[in-house]
């Protein structure tokens, strides 16, 4: 049984999605779902089950990985273990005008 | 683990796994009959709805095509159509003959609800004993038409229940059976991942082609769906944007190519793979691959949809440990055991295909024994 907390798409996504729930604080482990590696993560912020939580530093106006597919665009700067969501990350389509 | 299934064999070949009688309405006039009939008469199903009167154009047709696929099921075995008009009740009796099933139709006009019940209860008591009657027989996991849908969906959804779909889709296809799934503008972002899916470069052309006229419908609206995809139900499990929201649902096209793109209930003429131009909406899509012969459905969950369908049996599946624990009586396959890597994806399958042959063998599903019977018919733009 391991112990992860996270699991991961795709290595080089920049984000993990927590598969219980996860701790500000709390230093967890992650594992990519087809290559098997370990990710090691202090997280910043609670972050739900399912929610996302950040493995690397992305700046505002650039596109999230996930999927190894830009999912969106980062409207403010992540860094490594915050928690990834609508209020860092928006869609980058359906939104004319904006 | 236990593979045939036991079906019924209808006229036409093709075969069902539930055995209705139906009490079918043209439109919404005709509904106080049909549920006069179907209370008169035991083992009998009245499925009202709102529509059918001064639709026109693609709209029309696409009434006819959805009320049609009902009684051509193959899970009805028999079924009376009321309207309030004979020559359109004639129309959608017409339609369902062509399988060859018995099928009765009565105008109101001329006669009032009174003795229109009592005639169509002298039909649908004969259509009853003749549907107990029939046998089920041994038939093969290939001779389901299977359809697939997610709802409410979570980050679960994509990293587990879709791609557990895409897997149960692609053995259904390999022993030669047929999939079907669908939900056009819940592709968005994922479009070029889609495409690549389809087994020619014209299908993905037309995939392409069908999503773009859904988007320019929206814009045409002066609108966008920002405010309702992500739905508040995937936002709170996590997902943030249509493209992670389109990158987890076509997780559920799995690896076998896509042989065919389905126009709304237009009903597959071979066995493979399909895509049918749906909206993502739960009811309205499976009423639409229900209409189109679909007569199993795979519905895979994040947060919890309740969704069923009179017609054609819906198994829900969850990878969500805290939806499977508090909606319990909802979720027929429980795969939570992939998020802590205690099933692979294939074991995740083994137990939806175990679930899927019981189904098939006569077991209800959670939504049908929580008669949760979702009849919901598709419009394309307002009545005349």
């Amino acid at each position: 049984m391991s112990s992860h907390k996270f699991l991961v798409h795709e290595d080089g996504d920049h984000v993990g999605v927590a598969v219980a729930d996860i701790k500000a604080g709390e230093q967890v482990m992650g594992i990519a779902i087809h290559s098997g590696k370990e990710y090691h993560v202090k997280a910043n912020q609670d972050i739900p089950l399912g929610h996302k939580i950040a493995l690397t530093e992305v700046k505002a106006g650039a596109s999230l990985i996930k999927y190894g597919e830009n999912v969106g665009t980062v409207t403010q700067d992540i860094k490594v273990g915050d928690w990834v969501h609508t209020h860092n990350l928006k869609t980058a389509r359906w939104d004319y005008g904006n | 683990m236990e593979t045939k299934i036991l079906g019924y064999r209808r006229e036409n070949g093709h075969i069902g796994i539930r055995n209705y009688v139906l009490i079918l309405p043209v439109d919404d006039l005709s509904n106080a009959a049909c549920e006069a009939v179907a209370k008169n008469i035991a083992g009998t199903l009245a499925l009202p709805h709102p529509y059918g009167r001064i639709q026109f154009g693609a709209d029309l047709e696409l009434h006819f095509k959805q009320i049609i696929g009902a009684g051509r099921n193959p899970n009805v075995a028999a079924v009376v159509v009321i309207g309030i008009e004979p020559n359109w009740a004639k129309r959608v009796a017409d339609g369902i003959a062509e399988t060859g099933k018995p099928v009765s139709y009565y105008g109101i006009e001329g006669h009032g609800d009174l003795k229109t019940i009592e005639m169509a209860s002298r039909k649908a008591k004969e259509y009853v004993q003749y549907a107990t009657s029939l046998e089920k027989v041994e038939c093969e996991l290939k001779d389901l038409v299977v359809s697939f849908k997610c709802g409410e969906s979570d980050t679960t959804s994509g990293l587990a229940g879709n791609p557990t779909a895409g897997v149960v889709g692609d053995r259904l296809v390999e022993m030669g059976g047929t999939v079907i799934f669908g939900e056009t503008p819940e592709t968005t972002g994922a479009e070029h991942v889609l495409a690549k899916h389809f087994a020619t470069p014209e299908l993905a052309q037309k995939y392409l082609a069908v999503h773009k006229e859904y988007m320019d419908m929206i814009e045409s609206k002066g609108a966008d769906l920002l405010g309702s995809q992500p739905t508040q139900g995937n936002i709170a499990g996590g997902l943030t944007t249509i493209e992670e929201k389109a990158m987890g649902n076509i997780q559920k096209a799995g690896k076998t190519p896509i042989i065919g793109l389905l126009d709304m209930a237009e009903e597959p003429t071979k066995p493979g793979r399909y895509f049918m131009n749906t909206s993502a909406a739960a009811a309205e899509c499976i009423t639409l691959m229900m209409a189109a012969g679909a007569t199993l459905h795979i519905f895979i969950t994040g947060q919890g949809n309740i969704v069923g369908n009179p017609i054609e049996p819906v198994i829900k599946m969850s990878a969500n440990p805290k939806t499977c624990k508090e909606m319990s009586e909802h979720i027929d396959v429980d795969i939570s055991g992939v998020l802590s890597r205690e099933l692979t994806l294939d074991q995740a399958a083994d137990k939806v295909m175990d679930c899927i042959v019981k189904t098939a063998r006569g077991r209800l599903t959670d939504a049908e024994t929580l008669n949760h019977k979702e009849f919901v018919l598709n419009r394309l733009y307002p009545s005349a």
